[in-house]
């Protein structure tokens, strides 16, 4: 945290611009997606239904780490991290982990029921819809990948498509981290003041 | 990646202006015969729409929709697509990119009745760059119509 806090009080200079925009292709900036706590918002709620027709709440995952993703059958770049997720459900599911998946297909489970069973899709997926978006802050290009942390707290957003070890990074910093109600400093610092 | 770090509100994000549709200001439509009109579409750079025959049937395509009455639709002439390979795509797409043309062939009936008319046409596509893609949109275009004998 005291890095970070550093980091920010420096002037920006152009050497500094310059060090920024050189970082960028850095593993240290890569992780910097998580943010640090006291910056972290609550998650909206939301109840949806999902593929079992069964209400999907937000709340219902406290005490987890949650990616939440915004995709559509129609999206090429979401077809991409499918299998990622479908790995990440499966690896991290019993530290306390899971993938929910919100589909903006305007069809709904008519075309989303059987894409999720010819890519065998192992998580959780609701049908999303306009308020949802809104309440997200107006999802409006695909994927969009929200990182929840255990207090359902956003910790990190992704626009469009990253890597998949730029994911595990975040979620693995997320799982690891000891989390404070009071958005006190937590137990284990951001990666980016570790690499920085 | 400088996106998702920054998390730039992501209203920012709209496809507002990703494409335009442009039709001819006026056309001249003598009764009995055909026409043809040209639907001119420019997408901004970076940015790709999916053919009116995309591959995968997932995918929706580029569409032309005339209500065109009293003229009748005779056909919609698509550009031949391109075959473009993504950094999500494991085969080339066929999409459109860039500016291109859709062309209609409209017939105007013999008993179409003479004066100004203004049809429209309803163009959905659905756009993406090699990051991320924009939700399916339609935009119409206005094609004034002057039917004469």
């Amino acid at each position: 945290m005291k890095a970070i806090s550093r980091r920010r009080s420096l002037p920006l200079t152009l050497g500094s611009m310059a060090a920024l925009l050189a970082a960028c292709n850095s593993r240290s900036v890569k992780a910097a997606a998580v943010k640090p706590e006291k910056e972290r918002k609550n998650a909206p709620e939301f109840s949806l239904k999902d593929s079992q027709g069964r209400a999907a709440k937000m709340s219902d995952y406290k005490g987890k780490v949650v990616l939440l993703n915004f995709w559509a059958t129609w999206c090429g770049p979401c077809k991409i991290e499918i299998p990622w997720f479908i790995d990440f459900e499966q690896r991290f599911k019993d530290r306390g982990f899971a993938v929910l998946g919100v589909s903006m297909d305007e069809d709904g489970w008519e075309v989303v029921k059987p894409y999720l069973e010819s890519k065998k899709i192992n998580y959780r997926v609701v049908i999303g819809n306009d308020q949802t978006a809104d309440l997200y802050g107006g999802v409006s290009s695909l994927p969009t990948t929200f990182l929840v942390d255990r207090l359902g707290r956003i910790a990190g957003v992704h626009v469009g498509l990253v890597s998949k070890s730029v994911y595990q990074d975040d979620i693995e910093q997320l799982l690891d981290q000891k989390t404070s109600r009071a958005g006190e400093p937590a137990g284990t610092a951001p990666r980016a003041v570790r690499a920085g | 990646m400088l996106v998702s770090l920054l998390a730039l509100p992501l209203g920012l994000f709209a496809q507002g202006n990703i494409l335009t549709a442009v039709a001819p200001p006026r056309v001249t439509a003598q009764k009995n015969s055909v026409v043809t009109v040209k639907v001119a579409v420019q997408l901004r750079n970076g940015y790709h729409v999916n053919s009116n025959s995309p591959e995968d049937d997932y995918l929706i395509p580029l569409k032309l929709s005339w209500t065109s009455d009293p003229l009748l639709t005779e056909a919609v002439v698509y550009p031949a697509p391109k075959k473009e390979k993504y950094a999500f795509s494991q085969k080339p797409l066929s999409v459109f990119t860039g500016d291109f043309e859709i062309a209609t062939r409209f017939k105007v009936p013999p008993a179409a009745t003479p004066g100004l008319r203004v049809i429209t046409a309803k163009l959905r596509y659905q756009a993406c760059t090699h990051q991320e893609c924009f939700p399916p949109k339609t935009v119409e275009v206005k094609l004034p119509v002057d039917i004469v004998n």
